[in-house]
């Protein structure tokens, strides 16, 4: 009984100390970033959240992370608005249409997609996706709609669209999986519900299903979106890494840069004793703000499905 | 009780297995091994593999090599925190860094070169290029193959009249500190608007991740350039423009015409080891058959050892060591890495700065 008790407190103990560590895994990056980049804001003040200057030759030092900030929201943004729909597509299907001896391996092979390294979607981006791309999209709209601005440019296929693409791409399992999680928390009775008030299988899943589901399937949606903002590899292999005003994204043909490929591709021959490696530093910091901020509403919004669950369970 | 009895038993339990693991520590580090670590510039990471197994499997059986690719601003970082015994760098130490490191010694270990490789349909080799055009097409000044000043110096060849593609490193690179040291010194509207830097700001092109994600683009797409290091280019088969030197020949990126430029360029004079090599550069080298854009890549080494953490007398004299037989015996395994041998003028500069090394103020043996 005695052992019973202590093992239980112990128990207790390494679990709270491990939850802390967590918390405290967070301060200690958070703290480290600002330090680091402290000279950053010292020398350009909050300048550096608008500029688009990034040069670090020596006596020209210039950085701003707007470019990459604008990179990261757009590329992001085409991820949503291709992997979204696919996903909702994916799990209506799966909960709603599916016959049962489809159900578990459709379901099994999306999860898989969430399994393949990123820099294997980066490899495949590379040598396969965006001459497909280049082929069957862009030179199509390049030809057709070339005068709008945001099609302008000569297209490579190394760009803003193939990143975010590629996003797109990654994105699905975890919107999809977790949409489907929702959507089968949807209580059978209001299908019932609907169904004998006479309402088509559409009308159901438009206006019941997914009404029902919404703040829980807005979640998923936020946490593909936290996906897309940190990806680093396999964005950074075909988004063309321009720099500088040039990276501002103001084309879907042209290359940009992300926040994440920004650092990747920078700071290991960052010179230690200059402003470009607290700049780097920056650009994290600005990326851990992002990411916390995006985290945050997916949190509240997931929070909020889950009371949902609970009472479908009563 | 029983309690007590079980967390006593799980202390002894715990103390034979820590005791046990310092003991084993102990056996296995047996006297007379010497370990070594550096860090750094991955370019010249295959060919100091190559030199490290050599040296440790035929030459000295009891000293073990341990150098880590980080890229050179890690490397410099390392040696001035002086966690490492020895950094690598592809460009030398600016005054900045210098200050942060005094008294360090550059000791040139082998010589690069950047190709300007290019992928034009039925233009499959002899493409001729001076550093003037070079810095105009990298600048997007010059944006069409058939341009006039391409073309007239290619009198033999049908350029294409279509956009120039081009391409270049997204990380930052000692290849691209090289190549754009290049450009500053052929181009005064280079250098006044980009200059020089492992990272530049880019005004036109396409970046890739490292010389494979360069050549990606370079091999993937028609009508591109791009720049890549000597090595991988030779070992990839790219197809790479001839030059126009000081000379006024145009000469092919080859180990043989690296050497030259190097070796003319140290006849002009070099610094010692233990100067600034800030300003020093290699590129635009006088010789006749001297190729244009070529790079040292460093050592770094303290000149007085004992201020790197847990350096000894023996572990000083391994490192003195591993540095003369690599500035000698060492540079025969460049050549088939495809890596430029140092040509015998370098080398002496090197000795000097070998036999310069101390520890606690003595001269360490070289052989």
């Amino acid at each position: 009984m005695n052992w019973r008790v202590s093992g239980d407190s112990l128990f207790k103990t390494l679990a709270t100390i491990l939850a802390a560590s967590a918390a405290f895994i967070l301060l200690i990056t958070a703290i480290t970033l600002l330090n680091g980049s402290l000279p950053i804001f010292q020398h350009f003040g909050l300048n550096f959240f608008t500029g688009t200057q990034w040069n670090p030759v020596t006596g020209r030092e210039a950085f701003g992370v707007l470019p990459y900030l604008l990179g990261t929201l757009v590329t992001s943004g085409i991820a949503l608005l291709i992997g979204v729909p696919i996903s909702l597509g994916i799990a209506i299907f799966l909960v709603e249409m599916a016959p049962k001896t489809l159900k578990v391996p459709v379901s099994y092979l999306v999860e898989l997609l969430a399994a393949v390294p990123s820099v294997i979607y980066g490899l495949w981006g590379l040598f396969v996706l965006r001459f497909w791309v280049l082929e069957y999209i862009e030179n199509p709209i390049s030809a057709a709609l070339g005068w709008i601005p945001i099609f302008s440019g000569t297209p490579f296929g190394l760009d803003v669209l193939t990143g975010g693409i590629i996003l797109a791409i990654m994105i699905i399992p975890t919107v999809s999986s977790v949409t489907r999680e929702v959507i089968q928390a949807v209580p059978n009775s209001i299908r019932e519900g609907a169904y004998s008030i006479g309402a088509t299988k559409w009308e159901v899943i438009r206006h019941w299903v997914l009404n029902y589901g919404r703040s829980g399937i807005f979640g998923a949606v936020i946490l593909g979106l936290g996906r897309a903002v940190g990806e680093t590899m396999a964005v950074t292999m075909v988004i063309g890494n321009a720099i500088g005003p040039n990276a501002v994204p103001t084309s879907l043909f042209k290359p940009g840069q992300t926040m994440a490929s920004l650092i990747a591709n920078g700071y290991l021959e960052a010179s230690p004793v200059s402003l470009e490696l607290p700049a780097y530093i920056a650009v994290g910091l600005t990326l851990l703000l992002l990411g916390l901020f995006i985290n945050v509403i997916a949190h509240v919004m997931v929070t909020r499905v889950l009371k949902i669950k609970g009472g479908a369970v009563e | 009780m029983e309690n007590t009895y079980k967390i006593i038993i799980a202390i002894i339990a715990i103390v034979i297995v820590i005791a046990g693991i310092f003991a084993y520590m102990s056996l296995s580090n047996p006297t007379g091994q010497v370990s070594l670590s550096g860090s750094g510039a991955t370019f010249p990471v295959p060919l100091l593999d190559a030199m490290i197994t050599e040296y440790e499997n035929n030459v000295k059986s009891n000293v073990l090599i341990n150098y880590e690719g980080i890229g050179s601003g890690g490397g410099i970082a390392a040696l001035q925190a002086k966690t490492v015994d020895f950094a690598g760098s592809d460009a030398p130490m600016s005054a900045a860094e210098m200050a942060e490191a005094p008294s360090t010694l550059h000791i040139p270990e082998t010589v690069g070169a950047v190709t300007v490789a290019y992928n034009i349909p039925d233009v499959a080799t002899g493409l001729h290029l001076t550093g003037q055009i070079i810095a105009d097409i990298f600048q997007g000044k010059i944006t069409k193959w058939n341009d006039a000043a391409i073309q007239d110096i290619n009198p033999d060849v049908t350029l294409p009249d279509h956009e120039i593609v081009v391409a270049h490193r997204s990380d930052g690179s000692g290849t691209t500190f090289i190549f754009t040291g290049y450009l500053s010194a052929v181009s005064t509207d280079w250098e006044q608007a980009i200059g020089q830097g492992k990272t530049v700001e880019w005004p036109v092109g396409l970046g890739g991740n490292g010389n494979s994600g360069v050549a990606g683009i370079v091999q993937g797409t028609e009508y591109s350039i791009g720049y890549v290091e000597l090595a991988y280019a030779l070992e990839n088969n790219m197809a790479v423009a001839a030059i126009q030197n000081p000379a006024g020949n145009f000469v092919s990126p080859s180990l043989e015409s690296t050497t030259e430029a190097v070796s003319s360029k140290a006849q002009q004079g070099l610094p010692a080891g233990d100067a600034s090599w800030s300003s020093v550069n290699v590129l635009n080298a006088p010789g006749e058959q001297a190729y244009p854009i070529v790079s040292f890549t460093y050592i770094l080494v303290y000149k007085e050892l004992n201020v790197i953490n847990g350096m000894t007398q023996s572990k000083a004299t391994a490192l003195v060591q591993f540095l003369w037989w690599m500035v000698h015996d060492g540079q025969q395994l460049g050549p088939a890495l495809e890596y430029a041998p140092l040509p015998s003028n370098v080398v002496s500069i090197d000795e000097a700065s070998i036999q310069s090394i101390t520890f606690d103020g003595q001269q360490l043996p070289t052989s």
